[in-house]
């Protein structure tokens, strides 16, 4: 008996896969026929498969629990979520418009900041920020372009609209596991992509290796770049080393950097320091430099930032640009798209209350049931209400936080998240919520994946896509339809 | 390349050696036991003796009986030589190195860790010991092919070269001193017959059996299997032939003064080992000998290129 895709009901979500009526939408056509083809014992084998290889493959993320960190199989389900291509071109045209028009508005707050001069956006907004650096102004990164690696989370609504949630422009993760879900789908469902026109997702890593080359304060033909990590413990670590080996590239840790007296950085190796041009840092601005950020920090490097200001050393990100990666500055994309590039936004913001504006708060606080509240500047799906599965109490103590720190918290209608069949359970399939995290890259020129990482809520009903909170992810397929 | 990844990937070598020298180990000792005479007391312990771990053993277990004796060389996790802990420190480095080695090297090491984790019982228990050993085995060999087919023979090579050599030399040093301690507690007892099955089974230990006899072309004696074990250029776990190895792969190495001086102050021919009488205290001196040199040049190594504690 094969799986039963009659049973299956996308109830009133967008289903990526499947139309209201129960059809398979375009993208998904041939896909849907094939897991048909299959019986449920084949499907539990090929699940099983899946299995077996995330754990050769050694794809794993940490979850820090009080009893120590755990290194977690990555979960995953086998059952692609299909974009059409077409779709996806708009998009992605979306995309890098959003991250050129953010990178200038990085660029202006550093500088003249005339944006605020111009009363577009309110000045409290830079000056109550947690992540404006007063040490970045007057710094002018290459081709003027702060947020060089960026993972901007969409939504589908339930009008099939694609929407962005927010910017990560700090140190976005996930994009190793959105290569390794390609890979993990190769191996257990070779067959689909001898038939299906679906876009390959691997020249990301040689596009990462390119951009940040670029980035290089010396003209020499081979600039030496490293990514570094804060180390094994991170929960990121898999994917630190997983993009150093993909670029060929030095995996470095700060005990294995040093800034000399003249002001370069270099790294320790056997036949002594070399000097090093980029780095792809993966630890957070305040953990850099201890001579500039925290003094306690033995993650960073003592005289980084000092090396950067001199322009001897090319840092991506550069550090300050989480100025714009707050929930707050998020409201105000839209004008920041209109301000700078004269355009009209392709993407759209979900819609966003902010609670210091005093009519806006009052709404916020008299629909906490139904809203859900975030933290401006927390990442991870922490700290967040939910208003419609919360309860009178967490609505209470939201409140009080909200009073209290108005400028800390935004608020946005629950969305319905659009859903895609997942496997369950003994080849039972039911819907699940989930999001799509696609990669920008800015450098000299403007890139974005074909794709992105898809993140799924693995329990019924729930909307937190996270891994650190029961999340799992499927392969992203963007699929050429031949439409035009 | 980075200091810090230099010291990685010696280690990653070192353990794997481990891992496969203690599997080997345990592989070959049931079947010198079968062959010795029940009177004379040479028994599983023996091996926590060779490995120099006696008060560790000893903290952990009373009886010093065969299922105790495995069970901490194989599985303990209090002992870190034990063969799982030495495969969970490969897999550890081939983890924090995954930058340097081919792709394949990490799902490979997953493998074999799943392998060794999920039937270690298997090991315990004597009746599928030798199949279970024989695949461990069999998994490192196939991540040294791997490494060797699929690796540049760069400076990290260098690195995994020369912490293999060293591994394989300590080890040898132990499985000779593990002969001479069984013969020397039969208590001159030792028949022709006995000294026999010892120091096949030291050739045994060592993969050596075969090379032995078709370099000396004569029997098993006991000083032509010490000298073979020390000197001979060209069997790969033969001492001598691990310290040219070494002095090659760090002639390609920069700054290399240092380690270079200490390999050729190693002597091997500096006991005459002639006869039976030769390989009493002098030689488990001898040995203990060239262990503590090869701790010093352990230390050599890492004063050179790795990165300062």
């Amino acid at each position: 008996m094969s799986m039963d895709w009659k049973r299956y009901e996308p109830q009133d979500f967008f289903d990526e896969l499947v139309t209201p009526a129960g059809n398979p939408r375009l993208p998904a056509k041939r896909l849907i026929s094939y897991l048909n083809s299959l019986s449920e014992e084949e499907v539990e084998t090929r699940r099983q498969m899946a299995e077996a290889t995330i754990q050769e493959m050694g794809v794993s993320f940490t979850v820090y629990t009080e009893e120590g960190n755990i290194d977690r199989a990555w979960p995953f389900d086998i059952i692609p979520r299909t974009i059409s291509a077409k779709q996806w071109e708009k998009t992605a045209a979306g995309l890098k418009q959003r991250l050129k028009a953010l990178n200038m508005f990085i660029d202006d707050l550093y500088h003249d900041q005339k944006i605020i001069k111009d009363g577009v956006i309110p000045e409290h907004i830079i000056t109550a920020s947690k992540n404006f650096r007063p040490e970045c102004v007057g710094i002018s990164p290459p081709f003027g372009v702060w947020a060089h690696i960026c993972g901007t989370d969409l939504v589908r609504d339930s009008d099939g609209e694609f929407y962005v949630l927010e910017d990560n422009l700090r140190v976005p993760s996930g994009v190793s596991y959105m290569l390794e879900n390609r890979a993990i789908t190769k191996r257990v469902l070779p067959e689909l992509f001898e038939n299906d026109r679906i876009l390959p997702v691997d020249d990301y890593c040689s596009n990462l290796f390119d951009m940040l080359a670029s980035l290089s304060p010396r003209t020499v033909k081979k600039p030496v770049v490293a990514v570094l990590t804060p180390g094994i413990f991170n929960s990121a670590y898999f994917e630190h080393a997983f993009l150093a080996q993909q670029m060929g590239v030095e995996l470095v840790e700060g005990s294995d950097l040093v800034v000399s007296d003249d002001d370069c950085v270099y790294m320790r190796t056997i036949s002594g320091l070399e000097r090093v041009d980029v780095i792809y840092r993966r630890i957070d601005d305040l953990f850099l430099d201890p001579e500039v950020f925290r003094k306690d920090s033995a993650l960073g490097v003592p005289g980084l930032m000092r090396a950067w200001q001199k322009g001897n050393v090319g840092l991506a990100n550069a550090p300050g640009a989480g100025v714009a990666d707050d929930k707050v500055v998020y409201a105000y994309v839209p004008d920041i798209i209109r301000y700078y590039l004269d355009e009209e936004p392709i993407i759209k913001n979900v819609e966003t209350y902010l609670c210091e504006d005093e009519e806006q708060r009052a709404f916020v606080l008299e629909n906490l049931d139904k809203l859900v509240v975030k933290p401006a500047n927390e990442s991870g799906g922490y700290g967040m209400l939910v208003g419609p599965h919360s309860t009178k109490k967490d609505q209470a103590a939201f409140a009080k936080l909200i009073k209290e720190n108005p400028r800390n918290y935004i608020a946005q209608p629950t969305l319905k998240l659009s859903t895609a069949p997942t496997i369950v359970e003994k080849g039972a399939l039911e819907p699940r919520h989930l999001d799509l995290r696609p990669f920008i890259l800015q450098g000299k020129n403007i890139y974005v994946t074909t794709g992105g990482l898809t993140r799924v809520a693995m329990r019924k009903g729930s909307l937190v896509v996270n891994s650190s909170q029961g999340g799992g992810s499927k392969d992203t397929w963007i699929v050429e339809t031949g439409e035009v | 390349m980075l200091s810090k990844v230099a010291e990685r990937l010696y280690w990653t070598s070192r353990y794997l050696e481990r891992v496969e020298n203690t599997a080997r180990l345990v592989n070959v000792y049931d079947k010198l036991l079968f062959d010795i005479p029940n009177e004379i007391d040479i028994g599983w312990y023996n091996l926590v003796i060779l490995n120099s771990a006696t008060e560790l053993f000893e903290d952990r277990y009373k009886n010093q009986d065969e299922r105790n004796v495995v069970k901490f060389m194989l599985s303990d996790d209090t002992n870190p030589s034990s063969m799982l802990s030495a495969l969970k420190m490969v897999r550890e480095n081939i983890r924090t190195s995954r930058d340097v080695v081919p792709a394949e090297t990490w799902e490979l090491i997953n493998e074999v860790y799943l392998f060794a984790k999920n039937n270690i019982q298997q090991g315990i228990n004597r009746s599928q010991r030798h199949e279970f050993l024989s695949e461990v085995i069999k998994g490192c060999q196939m991540l040294s092919g791997l490494l060797y087919g699929t690796m540049s023979h760069d400076a990290g090579w260098q690195f995994m070269k020369l912490g293999r050599d060293l591994e394989r030399a300590d080890m040898t040093t132990r499985i000779l001193d593990a002969g001479a301690f069984g013969l020397l507690e039969a208590n001159g007892d030792a028949s022709v017959n006995l000294r026999q099955i010892v120091w096949g089974n030291v050739l045994r230990s060592a993969s050596a059996y075969m090379a032995y006899r078709k370099t000396i072309k004569g029997p098993v004696y006991g000083p032509e299997v010490a000298n073979f074990m020390l000197e001979d250029p060209h069997f790969p776990r033969a001492i001598q032939f691990c310290l040219t190895q070494m002095d090659v792969a760090a002639g390609k190495l920069p700054k290399n003064e240092n380690v270079h001086k200490k390999i050729k102050s190693i002597k091997l021919d500096a006991l005459k080992i002639e006869s039976d009488t030769d390989l009493g205290n002098d030689f488990r001196d001898f040995l203990n000998d060239l262990q503590v040199q090869f701790g010093s040049l352990h230390e050599a190594i890492a004063e050179t290129w790795f990165p300062v504690p």
